[in-house]
C-alpha cells in the first residue's frame, strides 16, 4: 500500500484528536497539486481506517493548483507549466520541498522561490452531529 | 458543529514514534565538530550490542549521512502503509536525500519545519530500542523541531576543546538545560587531541553528564562511504565505549 495510507492516518488522527466523540463526521482535504496525493487511495483508506474506529466519514476532497513566486525577481508561475520527469514527481510526492532540488525560476534561473498555493495535505474543516 | 483547519501531519507523530523506546537527538551549535561522523558510528554501535536502531538525517538542507554510510540513493525508500527506511549495515536509515538526490536543497525556514513535518508523519519506523538524530548546526529549525515534535529525547551535544566551540556549545546548553529535564542531556568531547579537561568541565558548569572522549583520528576520512570500514576505524572504538554507556544509562 502506497505512502497515501500514512498521510489518510494522519487525517484520521487529526479527526480523532480534534473531535473524540463524533460517531458521524464530514472531512473537507485540501490537496495541492505539488504533493500529486492519489483521491481514490486517500478517500478509501480514511473510510477504511475511520470505519475500524466505528465512525461513518463522508469525504471531500479539494484539488488546489500550485501556484510558485521567485523570492529573487517576483516572477509568478504555474507548476503545470514547468517540465518535470516521472522520478522527479515521485521524489516530490513524498517531500514535496524537494522541488526546489528540481525546479528554477523560469525567468531568472533562481531556486529561492516560494510555493505560494498548492503544496499538501491540509484539513479544510471537520464536521460533525 | 464544525472546527477549523488544520494540519494533519502533526496529528500522527505520536503513533509514528510510539514503538521507539529513547531518542537521541546529536546536537552541536557549532559546525564541523564531526556531528554526522558520530551519529552515524553511535547508530551502528548500538545497533553492534543487539540495540534497533533507526538513525534519521535530519540536516534537511545539506544531508550527508548517507555518504559515511555508503546508502544507496538510486531507488526510494519501499512503501507499506507509509515509507519504511531501508537498512544499511543493520541500522532503518532514513533521509531526505533519497528524494534530493546530491541536488541543492535551498529552503527557508518553514520550509524545512514543512519537511520535518513530512517524513515524521509518513516513516514507519516501527518498534526500535534507539533513534538516533543527527541535526545540522546552528540552533535554528531542526533542532527547534526535534525539541518540540519529540515528546521525549536524551540529546547528545558534540563539542570539540576549541574555545569557539566550548562558547557556541555553552549556548546550545543553557537552551537545552531550559527544556529538558530529567539529566538526559549527555555531552561527548570528540577529536580530543590531548587530556584537555575543557568539555568534562563545560558539562559539570552545566550539571550535564559527560560521557567521554572520542579521539581525533585522522584515518577516519578512509572509512567514510563504507559501514564495514567505518566499524575497523580507531574513531569507531571511542564510539562503541560511548554507545555501551549510553546503553547503562537507560532513563
Amino acid at each position: 500500500m502506497v505512502h497515501e495510507w500514512a498521510l489518510a492516518e494522519a487525517i484520521a488522527d487529526y479527526v480523532f484528536k480534534t473531535v473524540p466523540s463524533a460517531r458521524r463526521v464530514r472531512v473537507t482535504i485540501r490537496l495541492g497539486e505539488l504533493q500529486a496525493v492519489d483521491e481514490g487511495i486517500l478517500e478509501f483508506a480514511l473510510k477504511e481506517i475511520m470505519k475500524s474506529e466505528g465512525i461513518e466519514c463522508e469525504v471531500i476532497l479539494k484539488r488546489e493548483d500550485c501556484v510558485l513566486k521567485c523570492r529573487r525577481c517576483g516572477h509568478e508561475w504555474l507548476l503545470k507549466d514547468a517540465t518535470l520527469g516521472e522520478d522527479v514527481r515521485e521524489a516530490i510526492h513524498f517531500v514535496p520541498e524537494v522541488v526546489h532540488s528540481y525546479l528554477k525560476c523560469p525567468k531568472c534561473g533562481s531556486r529561492d522561490f516560494e510555493v505560494v498555493k498548492g503544496r499538501g495535505v491540509w484539513v479544510e474543516e471537520v464536521s460533525w452531529g | 458543529m464544525s472546527v477549523a483547519r488544520g494540519d494533519p501531519r502533526l496529528a500522527v507523530i505520536e503513533r509514528r514514534l510510539a514503538g521507539v523506546a529513547r531518542v537521541v537527538p546529536v546536537m552541536s551549535s557549532k559546525g564541523g565538530v564531526g556531528k554526522t561522523l558520530l551519529s552515524c558510528m553511535l547508530a551502528l554501535a548500538l545497533s553492534d550490542r543487539g540495540a534497533r536502531v533507526g538513525l534519521l538525517d535530519l540536516d534537511v538542507t545539506n544531508p550527508t549521512a548517507h555518504v559515511v554510510l555508503g546508502a544507496d540513493l538510486s531507488k526510494f525508500p519501499e512503501e507499506d502503509r507509509g515509507v519504511v527506511p531501508p537498512l544499511v549495515g543493520g541500522v532503518k536509515f532514513m533521509s531526505v536525500a533519497y528524494y534530493s538526490g546530491e541536488n541543492p536543497l535551498p529552503l527557508r525556514g518553514w520550509e524545512i519545519d514543512n519537511v520535518v513535518r513530512e517524513v515524521l508523519a509518513v516513516t514507519i519506523w516501527g518498534d526500535l530500542d534507539f533513534l538516533v538524530i543527527d541535526t545540522p548546526p546552528g540552533i535554528g529549525d531542526e533542532v527547534l523541531d526535534v525539541l518540540s515534535y519529540f515528546p521525549k529525547h536524551e540529546p547528545l551535544v558534540v563539542a570539540t576543546p576549541s574555545p569557539l566551540t566550548v562558547a557556541s556549545v555553552r549556548r546550545l546548553l543553557k537552551l537545552l538545560t531550559e527544556v529538558v529535564k530529567g539529566g538526559l542531556i549527555r555531552l561527548v568531547e570528540n577529536m580530543a587531541r590531548d587530556d584537555s579537561r575543557a568539555i568534562a568541565d563545560l558539562a559539570g558548569e552545566f550539571h550535564v553528564k559527560f560521557l567521554g572522549k572520542v579521539r581525533f583520528d585522522e584515518d577516519v576520512d578512509r572509512a567514510v562511504g563504507s559501514v564495514d570500514a567505518l566499524r575497523k576505524s580507531r574513531m569507531y572504538e571511542d564510539v562503541r565505549v560511548i554507545a555501551e554507556r549510553l546503553l547503562r544509562e537507560c532513563p
